[in-house]
């Protein structure tokens, strides 16, 4: 099979801006994946799946990665303009100092595709797209005019977080139910607190059946005694 | 490739001249009588849907003219638990996916936690997970077939005669685990205990027994004239469709692609044996039947193999770190080829003590996928059968 960087480069002469990019991946599996624009998506997908040489014709995994804002700790150097006193003289001085800056790194949602081919017999060739943010654009093309094994795997992505892929045709929650309003993978999702506590028949045929055997033996139940169903 | 197109060809002639409207959607059948439509919702609580799932079916008199699954019964979010406890801690969860086939659930995830961390396996190890992973598709290839009759009429006898056998395997498992089921047999780098002599010797009188039972199975079904009538020609599956769609297993061979993980992958020791790949080729219910009694014999083959080389040795690596070990972060695909289709686990570590992400590739709800386009046109009786032949758990589809 051609390396990561030679399907790149094919990519790249096949569907022009398709902006591939390598992700390398740091674990010994060395299972690296091709980074996607999502704009061109669809035809770097029809690419990889007609080309005579790669014929990726089977998409086996699709998953969604939910990666949320990531607050990040940096060291930062910083020249400041102080004022010393200088044996009894001020002066203008430049001082660097380190100091630590937290910055926000937006999060995405993130979809993987995991390529084989079954006629070459070779793969896996991985790839993926990131939505903008988390929040209001989370559309991405949807895979499934090209291969329909991501029918199903793409509506479980939307259902469970909440990615749109525009061009599926049918994109309804799988495994949730369609009332459902939530992403329950996203990693900030939290459980709603909707436990609503139904009253049962329980206590008032408890009451009765006590009332009714004390009607039997003639005698009100007292304060402390064992009651209906206690063992004697 | 001619092969499989010459074999479209009279799959298309048999579908009396139903043009499928390019195979990436189900074709649209228009109904032909002017009575209504009747909708049905087959399931969930439906003895035939092996479990609680859901079709609703439209009908136009028998014919089936629109049929749409609905997952999400047996729901219960395994992929965010898993993420939630240490690396370990799936593995007893991955049992309940499957629960047919827990031993290849246990492989398959701890394939690929060993792929992420770079764990070797011990031989003997290799040679249990064989010997295990082909006793399991065994006895889920003859259940299912058991099923599959049973939900034609054949009422028991099948199923009992496949149970009878089953049994027999499950007693090794109890033998070996600990557990029928649930079996939690296999860490992170080799297994969780040794298989002793005595065992191995009872396995190998077992498997003695086995080819009688599908001699037997075959002679009992594989000719018989009812069984041919209703599976013959129904359910037909396309080749390019079957790819199209990621269906695997029995099922994409019984459309005639030559495609086993096993020996495209070759994972674990799998490239020592001498195996063949059944193919069928036309696709139908019939072939898938047909399939999976075949591959019996070649687990059975298999199986004689394995039991006649395993080494003596260890069966846990003893560097091997089971529990509280964090990965480098990166990601690992690891997948097998399970009784029902490609089984694969995707993990993703960032690090930490957990999988940040831990994915499970379901073969059974994707094998549903194309289960809408082999049951338009045919009788509503037959979409029992055509659902029965993709053999499907549900505690996988829904997870």
């Amino acid at each position: 099979m051609k390396t990561l960087e030679e399907i790149k480069a094919a990519i790249e002469a096949a569907v022009p801006g398709a902006g591939a990019e390598i992700v390398t991946n740091p674990s010994v599996s060395g299972q690296h994946s091709l980074r996607l624009a999502p704009s061109r998506a669809l035809d770097v997908a029809k690419f990889l799946r007609d080309d005579a040489e790669l014929r990726l014709d089977f998409l086996s995994n699709v998953t969604g990665v939910d990666w949320p804002d990531k607050e990040v700790a940096e060291k930062v150097k910083v020249t400041h303009q102080v004022t010393k006193t200088v044996d009894g003289v001020e002066q203008q001085a430049e001082e660097t100092v380190e100091e630590t800056r937290k910055r926000i790194e937006p999060g995405f949602l993130e979809v993987v595709y995991h390529l084989y081919s079954m006629e070459k017999k070779h793969g896996p060739v991985v790839l993926r797209m990131r939505t903008v943010n988390r929040t209001d654009q989370v559309e991405l093309r949807s895979l499934t005019p090209i291969w329909r094994s991501a029918e199903f795997q793409e509506r479980e992505v939307f259902d469970l977080y909440g990615v749109v892929f525009t061009g599926h045709p049918d994109l309804r929650r799988l495994l949730m139910w369609d009332g459902f309003k939530d992403f329950p993978m996203r990693r900030d999702y939290v459980e709603p607190d909707d436990f609503e506590y139904e009253p049962t028949a329980h206590d008032a045929v408890l009451k009765r059946a006590q009332a009714r055997q004390d009607a039997i033996t003639g005698k009100p139940r007292e304060e402390g005694q064992p009651g209906m169903g206690a063992s004697q | 490739m001619s092969q499989s197109q010459t074999h479209s060809a009279t799959v298309t002639d048999k579908l009396d001249g139903q043009k499928l409207d390019g195979w990436n959607r189900p074709a649209v059948i228009e109904p032909d009588g002017d009575g209504e439509l009747l909708e049905v919702a087959m399931g969930p609580h439906h003895p035939s849907t092996h479990g609680v799932f859901r079709m609703d079916v439209a009908l136009d008199g028998e014919r089936v003219i629109r049929l749409k699954p609905v997952f999400g019964y047996l729901h219960r979010n395994h992929e965010k638990i898993a993420e939630g406890v240490s690396y370990l801690a799936s593995m007893p969860y991955t049992d309940r996916l499957d629960y047919m086939c827990p031993i290849t659930n246990n492989w398959a995830y701890a394939l690929a936690v060993e792929k992420l961390t770079g764990q070797e396996v011990p031989e003997r190890a290799e040679y249990l997970r064989v010997i295990l992973g082909e006793l399991t598709r065994f006895q889920n290839h003859a259940s299912s077939i058991g099923f599959l009759i049973q939900e034609m009429g054949a009422s028991g006898t099948p199923l009992m005669y496949a149970f009878r056998e089953r049994e027999k395997i499950l007693d090794l498992f109890e033998e070996l685990t600990g557990a029928r089921m649930m079996v939690n047999y296999m860490r992170f780098g080799g297994c969780r205990v040794d298989a002793s002599p005595a065992w191995l010797d009872k396995t190998r009188r077992v498997v003695e027994g086995l080819p009688s039972f599908v001699d037997e199975f075959d002679r009992l079904l594989s000719s018989n004239e009812i069984l041919m009538a209703r599976t013959q020609g129904v359910g037909m599956l396309l080749a390019e469709l079957a790819v199209n769609a990621g269906v695997t297993g029995p099922m994409l061979r019984a459309s005639g692609v030559n495609y086993d993980i096993r020996k495209v992958d070759g994972y674990g020791i799998y490239n020592r044996f001498n195996f063949r790949v059944p193919l069928g080729d036309h696709g139908d219910v019939y072939d898938r039947y047909m399939i999976r009694l075949l591959e019996m014999r070649e687990s059975l083959t298999i199986l004689q193999q394995a039991l006649k080389d395993i080494p003596v040795g260890q069966v846990m690596d003893p560097k091997a770190k089971i529990r509280g070990f964090r990965p480098k972060p990166g990601e690992a695909y690891g997948r097998i080829e399970a009784p029902k289709g490609e089984l694969g686990f995707y993990l993703i570590s960032d690090g930490g003590p957990n999988p940040y992400r831990y994915r499970v590739r379901p073969p059974s709800l994707i094998n549903l996928t194309i289960l809408e386009d082999m049951c338009l046109g045919q009788n509503v009786a037959d979409v029992v059968l055509i659902f029965g032949s993709v053999d499907i758990v549900l505690g996988e589809v829904d997870r």
